[in-house]
């Protein structure tokens, strides 16, 4: 399985998703061994076997296979165009072109290299030497079947199926278009398609990404299967708290992007301080819309009421969940969203997009579109003025989540997994 | 008849707020950076104000009452040289005893009250004006209000207050042709009187004293006397007006400002016809040449001279907004504690740290601000005074319940009112026995 996290080094539900489902997987007795770019040695290793990248070593044969550069040299060739790209990158590309008027590859690709793992400016860069890497683990290593999880790790799920000969699964957690709306980055998407195209099977986290990857990358509807993600209950913390406000608390956590929709949660606050005084908004979290969020908060003249706490990690996360009477997620895009679950694990009722991929498994939890504003400050409203109905919706939100169980999602993976082997 | 030359320095410092987050509100009700606040009290009262001082007397010593000079302290600056600096408000204390010095009236808090139209900006000056006569044995007649803001309607409320003059700033698009080196007065009430600083002048020494690019510099203080005399062929008054931390703290040590403070009178007393005297003197001797036009605020502030460094932009005007709402309450309450916070969270370097206009010039404040953008200072400051908002609807809740019952009380005579009654009467004997005890220790 190659991946980009893990946790407890996470920047999202990415690594999250990945430990839950191999977990889940664990249990059904299938063994994972987990590559990822860099480990920090201290990822619980119980289910799972990590392979740290920045430890392996490069065999410098398979830095000569023409096979093998077919795969990876397209990022090469974009990466002068990069706007991200490093200085000495940049030199070396020119230089052996203008040298000899094509790419060579006697290459620095021949030792070990030291992954950030994160999501810098030599990204573009880190993946292309993550899926030389991955050949390399590839060739020494003994497995049945490869699964790569989004576009950051799809190339390296491609060069181990070239290397092995063994059957590709890469699994969808967001595509480009959730991530940047209409404008996006021609590369990463061609790097998502050459993924869709080469796998045996796709995997994606909802129906909406389903669609999305069948109509925008034009992948075969028939090897595109839905596996909802699940949440794992094991990191739940005992966390009491006393809340120090004595107003209701309706919170939106997650990034400040235009994909998280917070500007609909600003202008829903507004309409329900209107006529519903008794009540706080928090918005937990950071990102490239937060100054202009607070900016218009102000303007509402609403910033007594509508409060920001910057990004929360840890306790403190929980923290919010339990200082919570209402959670919203107005995602524009949402290929999954974790984070109603985790609201709801806490006895939270939620309210949700239309737009989001976990709408399609909860049943009790308040649907709107997110750019409906009215019904969005209703449903808030109606959550808060009338107690039985937030009672209700949490109760039987914390019943529902319960049932959504890594396990459950992890047996669909594994009939994947039997279905590519011809089992 | 000679002409003046006024000097009057500004000090404050605002009780700086500590990172206070939403999980703080109900629960927390220490607002302010202990550490932050003490450490730069020490750091300013060492380099600037007691050496600075120091100086003064020095020069008082020398010329008897032919230097003078005036100050306006903000209460806040002065609270916290009471808790970190007493030594400071010693020597002040010193300087009062010279009779060359006037203390200026102004906010207590250095607020922006005199942009509201509630009556706290009444309420700051008497408590400020109440501390100087405690302090100084002084009761100011001159105002100079927040970073000299000052508008014909603020000028009204000033004289109504009983002030006979106020300062403010010579700003060009006020003058026009009009010279600051004149006394006006206000347009509603000709009987308050107006010293407008000398920018030019002022901001020689402020901004451009230890700048080594300016084509004038190094400055001396016989250059200074020079351009005060070649300069100011028609006109009465030259105020100089400026924060004081410009000796020592804005313009360090090093620069030679002391020095040049120090040989300055010098060189003026033989080289110039000017006086030194303090602005309720200077109003004295001079007629007001004209009423001065001012509809709108105007400030020292920045190029524009106007108010938009602490009401520019959203932020500013919501935090402004919500801060002056609650004022007919806690002022009703009448609360210390709430007053006291309540007085702090006026300070107008809140409003600045807000700011997200483009610093144009070489910003003279020479504001640090403890954030880093001003969307954290707003966040950071609206939890705050949300939390003070709360605390200020408990102690109301509070008192209309207390108030109910003694009403109710009244209403129904018979053992409940016998049994408060006596209560009451045990609990005053029992203040009374503390009281007692404690006056004979």
């Amino acid at each position: 399985m190659f991946g980009w996290e893990f946790p407890p080094h996470i920047a999202g539900g990415l690594g999250t998703a990945s430990y839950g489902l191999t977990k889940g997987l664990a249990k059904h007795g299938v063994k994972v061994m987990f590559v990822m770019p860099k480990a920090g040695g201290d990822e619980d290793q119980s289910v799972v076997k990590i392979i740290n990248a920045s430890d392996v070593e490069m065999m410098s044969e398979y830095s000569n296979l023409d096979e093998y550069w077919q795969n990876v040299n397209f990022m090469e060739i974009g990466s002068n165009l990069v706007p991200y790209l490093d200085p000495v990158t940049f030199e070396r590309t020119v230089k052996e072109t203008i040298k000899t008027g094509e790419y060579s590859e006697h290459i620095v690709f021949r030792n070990k290299f030291q992954f950030s793992g994160k999501y810098g400016t030599n990204l573009m860069e880190e993946v292309a030497r993550y899926a030389m890497v991955a050949g390399t683990i590839a060739a020494q290593q003994d497995f049945d079947i490869i699964h790569a999880h989004d576009w950051l790790t799809y190339s390296a799920g491609i060069v181990a199926k070239k290397v092995s000969g063994k059957p590709l699964v890469i699994h969808v957690h967001a595509t480009e278009f959730d991530r940047s709306g209409e404008n996006i980055n021609q590369q990463v998407y061609d790097i998502e398609r050459r993924g869709m195209e080469a796998a045996d099977r796709v995997i994606t986290v909802s129906n909406l990404t389903r669609n999305i990857v069948i109509n925008r990358y034009g992948i075969n509807p028939d090897k595109v299967v839905t596996v909802h993600n699940a949440v794992d209950f094991q990191t739940r913390g005992d966390l009491e708290i006393d809340r120090g406000v004595k107003e209701k608390v309706v919170t939106f956590l997650g990034r400040i992007t235009f994909q998280k929709g917070p500007e609909y949660f600003i202008e829903a606050a507004n309409k329900v301080l209107k006529r519903y005084p008794n009540v706080r908004f928090v918005m937990a979290g950071s990102g490239d819309l937060f100054n202009r969020s607070v900016r218009r908060v102000a303007q509402l003249k609403i910033a007594t009421k509508f409060h920001f706490t910057g990004f929360l990690r840890g306790d403190d996360v929980q923290k919010m969940f339990l200082y919570s009477d209402v959670y919203v997620m107005p995602s524009v895009s949402e290929p999954f969203g974790i984070s109603p679950l985790e609201a709801m694990r806490a006895g939270v009722p939620t309210i949700i997009s239309k737009q989001s991929g976990v709408a399609e498994v909860l049943k009790h939890s308040i649907k709107v579109n997110y750019w409906d504003i009215d019904a969005l400050a209703d449903a808030i409203y109606g959550l808060l003025a009338y107690p039985a109905l937030g009672k209700v919706a949490g109760e039987k939100g914390l019943d529902e989540v319960n049932q959504l169980k890594w396990e459950n999602a992890a047996l669909k993976v594994e009939d994947v997994y039997k279905d590519v082997l011809g089992m | 008849m000679k002409k003046t030359l006024c000097f009057y320095f500004q000090i404050h410092q605002p009780v700086r707020l500590r990172r206070y987050r939403f999980f703080d509100i109900g629960k927390r009700h220490d607002y302010f950076d202990e550490y932050v606040n003490r450490s730069t009290i020490r750091r300013i009262a060492e380099r600037c104000y007691l050496p600075m001082n120091n100086l003064i007397l020095d020069l008082i010593k020398r010329y008897g009452t032919n230097f003078k000079v005036s100050f306006s302290i903000s209460g806040s600056a002065l609270e916290q040289f009471a808790l970190h600096a007493p030594e400071v408000i010693e020597s002040f204390q010193k300087l009062a005893t010279t009779g060359s010095v006037e203390f200026l009236a102004e906010t207590y808090a250095h607020s922006l009250a005199s942009l509201s139209d509630t009556d706290e900006f009444e309420r700051q000056v008497r408590r400020h004006t109440a501390k100087m006569k405690e302090l100084f044995g002084q009761k100011p007649v001159t105002l100079r209000n927040s970073s000299l803001i000052y508008s014909d309607q603020i000028g009204e409320r000033v004289a109504a207050m009983g002030f006979e003059s106020m300062l403010t700033d010579g700003a060009r698009h006020v003058l026009g042709w009009k010279s600051p080196n004149f006394v006006y007065t206000n347009v509603m009430n000709p009987r308050l009187k107006l010293l407008l600083k000398n920018s030019r002048l002022s901001d020689d020494l402020t901004l451009r004293f230890s700048d080594h690019s300016w084509h004038e510099w190094p400055l001396t203080a016989d250059k200074y006397a020079r351009w005060l005399k070649d300069s100011t062929q028609n006109s009465e008054i030259v105020n100089l007006f400026m924060n004081y931390e410009t000796f020592g703290e804005n313009q360090l040590a090093e620069t030679g400002i002391f020095e040049f403070m120090r040989s300055l009178p010098e060189y003026i007393f033989s080289m110039t016809d000017f006086e030194f005297l303090t602005p309720s003197e200077a109003v004295k001797k001079h007629q007001p040449v004209a009423p001065l036009h001012v509809p709108y605020p105007i400030s020292w502030a920045d190029e524009e001279k106007d108010i938009t460094g602490w009401l520019g932009n959203e932020l500013q005007n919501e935090a402004f907004e919500e801060l002056f709402k609650i004022q007919p309450k806690v002022e009703a309450l009448n609360d210390p504690g709430l007053n006291e916070d309540y007085s702090r969270l006026q300070a107008s370097d809140h409003f600045y740290y807000m700011r997200t206009k483009l610093f144009s010039d070489n910003d003279y404040h020479h504001y640090v601000s403890p954030y880093e953008t001003p969307y954290e200072a707003f966040i950071n400051y609206m939890n705050v005074l949300s939390d003070f908002v709360v605390r200020v609807e408990d102690m109301e809740k509070m008192r209309n319940i207390a108030d109910d019952k003694i009403t109710e009380e009244e209403k129904s005579p018979g053992k409940k009112k016998r049994v408060s009654r006596v209560k009451s009467a045990e609990s005053t004997a029992k203040t009374t026995k503390k009281i007692s005890t404690k006056e004979k220790r």
